[in-house]
């Protein structure tokens, strides 16, 4: 009797283990099917045919000459395609946050629409300059978790990024939002001036994992490496 | 390239670390080969900022003008005021730095910190020495490069902007070219 059981439970569990066998691979494979998707869109154009007049615009700034080079870019961009506009910093750098509002604040806007339209917020940064590789894990956590919070707040449609660290967590959000459906945004990464022969950390990892749609490098050299980014010449 | 050289003769040398500290660079500014090169130079100021650096240089007026007036402080939010007095610029190899001094056309000389974990910045500081744009050279260098410096070999750096990045991203968006 008790082995009869024994045998009805087992066959119970193989059928419950088949079951979520299959629920697992099915969304698996519809988490795959999604993936290959996004990767085949990215980088492509919009699709001709009524777009937005203007898209919500996360500019992330990494502080000292990456930001400089930042609001190089934004100075020449048509601002009334690209509002609301949120500027994200890292936690320890007080600078980068008060030249984008400077900067904002120099351009010819009423009160009104700046007050509505702009939003300055800091962010906990993966790993500081000299920081040891095995603390920065623990970081790098918490940053992910702090930058999710940000992207379920803004959901951006278009991501502006040049580096360092900062950019990486909200860069993998947002590919994660476009595979689950949450928010489609066009992600446009400028590798540092600084940057001539090689790519920074986060410029490979952009590039390799063909996150962002649009890899601008300002060294020709560069190009050669990586032809599939775009050479444009310095922003400075 | 432009001298910020006043009607009172003063000849500032402007030396800057960032927002870190490079205490090498400020040891190696005030070391007396280096001031008296700067000095025989008709340099007759020599400010520094130090940032967060734990060494402080001797203080020096130098009224009597037989040597450099040497004088420093730790960070200002008007960088480039100092940059626009100065007839030299001595920095650190940070980008910011680098493209604020060459855009006021300011002659420069950038000092690459050899501590740092992840040292790519002398890239872009020998990219634009080759061009001619400015002197790289190392802590212990800089003597040397002061002595062999041709301020009018160097060639003025005509400033980029983002128009061309603009453009791909407006295109990309499907906005039309203006």
């Amino acid at each position: 009797m008790e082995e009869h059981h024994c045998c009805i439970y087992s066959k119970m569990l193989s059928k419950c283990t088949f079951g979520s066998f299959l629920i697992i691979s099915s969304i698996f494979l519809t988490v795959c099917r999604r993936v290959v998707y996004v990767l085949y869109r990215c980088g492509k154009p919009f699709p001709k045919g009524p777009s937005p007049s203007s898209f919500t615009t996360l500019i992330v700034l990494g502080s000292g000459g990456h930001t400089a080079e930042m609001l190089s870019l934004v100075s020449v961009m048509r601002m009334d395609r690209y509002t609301p506009r949120f500027y994200i910093a890292a936690a320890t750098d007080n600078m980068s946050l008060h030249k984008a509002r400077s900067f904002e604040h120099s351009l010819p806007h009423k009160p009104a629409v700046k007050e509505a339209s702009l939003r300055f917020t800091q962010i906990y940064r993966s790993r500081e300059v000299g920081q040891s590789y095995v603390t920065s894990v623990w970081t790098t956590i918490l940053a992910i978790f702090h930058a999710l919070w940000l992207m379920i707040r803004i959901r951006p449609q278009v991501i502006l990024c040049n580096g360092p660290g900062t950019c990486i967590p909200l860069c993998v959000i947002a590919f994660l939002f476009k595979v689950l459906g949450i928010r489609w945004s066009s992600i446009f990464y400028v590798e540092s001036v600084a940057r001539v022969k090689k790519l920074s950390l986060s410029g490979l990892l952009l590039y390799k994992l063909r996150i962002a749609d649009h890899f601008f490098v300002q060294w020709s050299h560069l190009q050669k490496n990586y032809p599939r980014a775009h050479y444009v010449g310095c922003l400075m | 390239m432009e001298d910020g050289e006043k009607n009172d003769g003063k000849r500032l040398v402007f030396v800057t670390v960032g927002t870190t500290s490079f205490d090498a660079l400020v040891k190696a500014v005030v070391s007396q080969n280096v001031k008296d090169e700067l000095h025989k130079r008709g340099y007759t100021h020599l400010l520094i900022q130090m940032g967060r650096g734990i060494y402080s240089p001797p203080k020096c007026d130098g009224a009597d003008g037989s040597s450099l007036a040497v004088d420093y402080f730790t960070f200002s939010s008007s960088i480039a005021d100092y940059i626009r007095s100065a007839s030299l610029v001595i920095s650190h190899a940070g980008s910011g730095s680098i493209f604020e001094t060459l855009k006021l056309g300011k002659p420069l000389i950038v000092v690459v910190n050899e501590d740092l974990m992840d040292n790519h910045q002398c890239e872009l500081a020998e990219e634009l020495e080759e061009r001619k744009h400015l002197y790289c050279a190392r802590p212990h260098t800089l003597h040397q490069t002061l002595t062999k410096m041709e301020l009018g070999s160097l060639v003025r750096y005509d400033p980029g902007d983002g128009t061309p990045v603009a453009r791909i991203i407006d295109r990309f968006l499907g906005f039309p070219d203006d």
